[in-house]
């Protein structure tokens, strides 16, 4: 490749004639001599090329979807992509320097008392990157909680979060033990739990609303069961507008994911793990935490802080590896709450129930499906229960331009015929007329 | 010469926000589908109005410092400008509003934008097969690291011991940790590894060896090969930590220098932004004997529709639901397209040529330990400043009152108060020689305006002990430590 004048100009003042006298200390053993790869485009053809080739994928603003399963199509206003697009946040490092940073510093302050407030729970660090790899270091922290060597988890939770949470404690040599949910209700199983506190089991972690729906109802009791084990709950926490939060019921460690506050789907990524604990297991924590304090002349400054848990510190003895985050969905979620505030969240989330229920009652209205097949209150998620197989259903409906749920038998083969549905504010009444026609036509 | 940050007021967002106003007419059971005993009893957010929000993150936004404000030369963090276009396509519905459990025959495009990606970076890393789905360079560590289990687990062996340099990346042994490994850190020798000590130090017992190269000193490590061989000879595999890839494409690769396990850090190498600490994505690629290990699913490609692959009995699992940082890959995509093989080699040598014209100007007013010629970045060392009462500290507070974002200082922890600096190849020969210019002024100023530095910026230096002992990590524990005090 030619070189600037510029470049020319730098060699010339080091004294060199090429940029290879740079490279002399590269073995020629090691050489590859350039990248087969194509030529470059312009960012007209970039954007002609790409543009054609990602027109394939039929998204969510052109026909229905009804998936959710961790990934939440949510209304985004105009004025959070606005501010989270100023370039001084997109374009900055990990706020190393806090003097230069405030701007960031402060959102991710903000980020954190907003979980912290809605989870109730005294600390919440400044982000994992997503829910399934936070699901995996609380199993590490409850282990350095309560010890031990087993953790159990409860059956209805996402498959993705499961394999996740496998591959973790798999390094540190945990155990995991599933616990039964009731078949009825789709809620922790209570006795199955008692008899799987074994010794050498250092918590348990649960979902409320869990992955197939239902709202966990007796949030009290599994803290009771649990004693002086590690109590690890997942939330939605835009269901948390409404419900009593995990932090009241005595949870130890409350994880989640804050996609649903303005980031798209994206294909699942990025995400925006949640994790959050009480006070006493601070240092015991993953992640970066930001922490308020005062200037030389005495302002309100925010700085990153016991970072003697991290890897650039501790090494090997670190709580966790992690550094890169997700720290720009942080300040995402913090925009979007300030934009919708509490009034409107509370609306937003009543409207989800709402939209819920009236999709559901409407499913079993027609003969051959039930829904939600559990008997406990929901959010905006639920199974179907169909007379037809599920896989069948789904195909309908894509014949017909509609994304339906995710068959869930592969992972549950107890819900035979069963797909979990998910409905937010998105959905018109229009979306859910044109779902049911196609039940109709199949009954 | 003068830079001066705006310095706003900006309260927190919750300050002064009234408790629970009331709700006329809204019905939290949402006509009796929620239960009163689950509903929560206050939620103290705050109600603001758009106009005022906007100004808040706006006024923020004018106290913190990006690529965009100006130079970073924040060594190991690759802080190269990141294009437009690859922001501005990511906002594009086919990429925004796709949800990951869709139907494949759905997301044929996202599908096959992936699979290229995999394909693009098996060329730059001289790697068989790759994974997207790590969601950043210590993730694509944690992954790399579970791989290497894998691999020792399915010969039926049982290795205890990761071996890295001390001049390794923090995140390089808590990553071999988690996966359960115990680690053994090999003291530098003039600045590179100790071949000797490496040789005496692998056994039976070492799983693997991590190593970047060029090093965080910036210096290539000429012996690569003959390390490759000692650590294959004892039957372990050797990993290449990303992080510094930036220096070498085209020229060399990973897998050419016989490295078994590389990951690839997108938000570095491949100007995908850092936002401000993340997302980033951090791919994993590997030589052909690790391939049956990769993460599920995989994306496969048969001459004419794209589709996962689940069923891959050997796989370590998932390192994180669906497919990674999605949004992150199409950034990148988009960078590698528009480079081209050509614009990458560009990219590497005029990231190294930066580095270099500035070690060269630099390298007299500050000591420049171990050699001469460096890749991407360069370590000096600002023990001489200490004599008069100042520190490398110092040194980078004050860069930041000229408008330069500081080195990463203290690290590698090898030389006495290190000054990492890593151009990069998108600043121009003005912007660098200005930046030089600084830095020689700085030296030669009153030592006093350096301990007093930054006071060009919206905060001066902050208490960091009193948020350690303070731990106020949310608005709710200020409101209680306020409470209890008054």
């Amino acid at each position: 490749m030619e070189l600037s004048k510029c470049s020319l100009e730098m060699l010339r003042e080091m004294g060199l004639r090429s940029v290879e006298e740079l490279f002399a200390d590269v073995p020629k053993e090691v050489r590859t001599g350039g990248l087969k790869l194509p030529e470059g485009m312009s960012e007209l053809e970039l954007r002609r090329d790409l543009g054609m080739m990602l027109s394939s994928n039929r998204t969510s603003s052109a026909r229905p979807c009804f998936l959710g399963a961790g990934v939440y199509n949510h209304f985004i206003p105009a004025a959070v992509k606005a501010v989270v697009s100023r370039s001084e946040f997109v374009t900055a490092y990990t706020p190393y320097q806090p003097e230069i940073s405030q701007g960031m510093l402060q959102s991710l302050f903000e980020y954190q008392s907003y979980m912290a407030e809605l989870t109730a729970m005294d600390v919440v660090n400044c982000s994992m990157y997503d829910a399934s790899t936070a699901l995996g270091e609380a199993v590490l922290m409850a282990n350095r909680i309560s010890g031990g060597d087993k953790f159990l988890i409860s059956r209805a939770v996402s498959p993705e979060k499961k394999a996740v949470a496998a591959l973790y404690a798999r390094g540190a040599d945990i155990k995991i033990i599933e616990v039964a949910y009731e078949p009825a209700t789709g809620l922790v199983d209570l006795s199955d739990l008692k008899s799987k506190l074994t010794d050498g089991v250092s918590g348990f972690y649960f979902e409320t609303p869990n992955f197939l729906g239902p709202i966990e109802t007796r949030c009290g009791e599994i803290r009771e069961v649990l004693g002086n084990r590690t109590m690890v709950v997942g939330v939605n926490p835009m269901a948390l507008a409404l419900l009593k939060p995990p932090g009241e019921a005595g949870a130890d460690i409350v994880i989640g994911d804050a996609q649903v506050f303005g980031t798209p789907m994206n294909l699942g990524g990025p995400m925006i793990g949640i994790f959050g604990c009480k006070s006493d297991h601070v240092r015991k924590m993953p992640g970066r935490l930001i922490g308020m304090t005062t200037d030389l002349e005495g302002r309100r400054s925010f700085c990153m802080t016991l970072q003697t848990r991290e890897q650039h510190i501790r090494r090997s003895k670190a709580t966790s590896n992690i550094c890169t985050n997700e720290a720009l969905l942080a300040v995402t979620a913090a925009a979007y709450l300030a934009v919708v505030g509490r009034s409107g969240l509370r609306q937003i989330a009543a409207k989800n129930v709402e939209n819920m229920k009236s999709l559901a009652s409407r499913i079993s209205a027609i003969k051959g499906f039930k829904a939600p097949h559990f008997k406990a209150p929901h959010f905006n998620e639920f199974v179907i229960k169909s007379d037809i197989p599920a896989t069948k259903l789904h195909d309908e409906l894509l014949m017909r331009g509609i994304q339906g749920g995710w068959i869930l038998e592969g992972a549950f083969p107890e819900l035979k015929h069963g797909t979990l549905c998910a409905t937010t504010e998105m959905h018109t009444k229009q979306d859910h007329d044109r779902l049911l026609t196609v039940l109709e036509a199949l009954r | 010469m003068r830079y001066h940050q705006a310095v706003h007021e900006v309260p927190v967002l919750f300050e002064g926000c009234e408790k629970a106003p009331a709700e006329g007419g809204f019905d939290p059971t949402v006509g009796g589908a929620l239960p009163r005993e689950l509903l929560r009893s206050e939620l103290n957010l705050p109600d603001l109005a758009e106009r005022d929000v906007v100004k808040h993150f706006t006024n923020l936004s004018q106290m913190n410092f990006g690529v965009d404000n100006g130079l970073y030369p924040l060594g190991s963090c690759t802080m190269k400008y990141n294009p437009k276009i690859c922001d501005e396509v990511v906002s594009w519905s086919s990429v925004a509003d796709i949800h990951p459990l869709q139907d494949p025959s759905t997301i044929q495009g996202a599908l096959r934008l992936m699979y290229e990606l995999e394909r693009m970076l098996c060329e730059i890393g001289g790697v068989d097969a790759v994974t997207l789905q790590p969601a950043a360079g210590a993730h694509g560590e944690y992954t790399g690291i579970h791989l290497v289990r894998a691999y020792h687990e399915a010969k039926g062996e049982t290795r205890k011991e990761i071996v890295l340099p001390d001049t390794a990346h923090g995140t390089n042994p808590a990553s071999a940790a988690m996966v359960g490994y115990d680690v053994l850190e090999l003291p530098s020798k003039e600045g590179c590894v100790d071949v000797e000590a490496l040789k005496s130090s692998v056994s039976k017992d070492t799983a693997a060896f991590m190593l970047t190269n060029p090093n965080t000193l910036g210096i290539f490590e000429k012996d690569v090969v003959e390390i490759a061989g000692i650590v294959h000879d004892a039957g372990a595999l050797l990993y290449y930590d990303g992080a510094n890839l930036n220096a070498i494409m085209g020229k060399t690769s990973p897998g050419k220098m016989n490295f078994d396990i590389v990951h690839f850090n997108l938000h570095k190498t491949f100007a995908t932004p850092h936002g401000g600490g993340g997302p980033g994505a951090g791919p994993v690629g590997v030589k052909s004997a690790l391939q049956d290990f990769l993460p599920v699913p995989t994306i496969v490609f048969d001459g004419q529709k794209y589709s996962l692959d689940s069923s891959r009995p050997k796989s370590i699992g998932k390192v994180r639901a669906f497919f990674g940082n999605f949004a992150v890959m199409v950034r990148a995509y988009a960078y590698i397209k528009m480079q081209g093989g050509e614009g990458l080699q560009a990219a590497s040598e005029n990231a190294v040529l930066n580095s270099n014209y500035v070690k060269e100007k630099l390298k007299g007013d500050l000591e420049l330990p171990y050699g001469n010629l460096r890749k991407h970045e360069f370590v000096l060392s600002g023990k001489s400043l200490k004599s008069k009462g100042v520190r490398t500290l110092d040194f980078g507070k004050r860069l930041l009152d000229y408008g330069y974002h500081a080195p990463t200082v203290y690290f590698p922890i090898i030389v006495d108060e290190a000054i990492m600096i890593e151009p990069t190849e998108t600043e121009t020969k003005e912007t660098l020689d200005r930046f030089i210019e600084v830095c020689k002024t700085i030296i030669a100023e009153d030592p006093e305006l350096l301990k007093a530095a930054p006071q060009n910026t919206a905060r001066r230096r902050l208490d960091e002990a009193k948020a350690a002992r303070d731990m106020i990590f949310s608005w709710r524990a200020y409101e209680k430590k306020s409470a209890g005090k008054g």
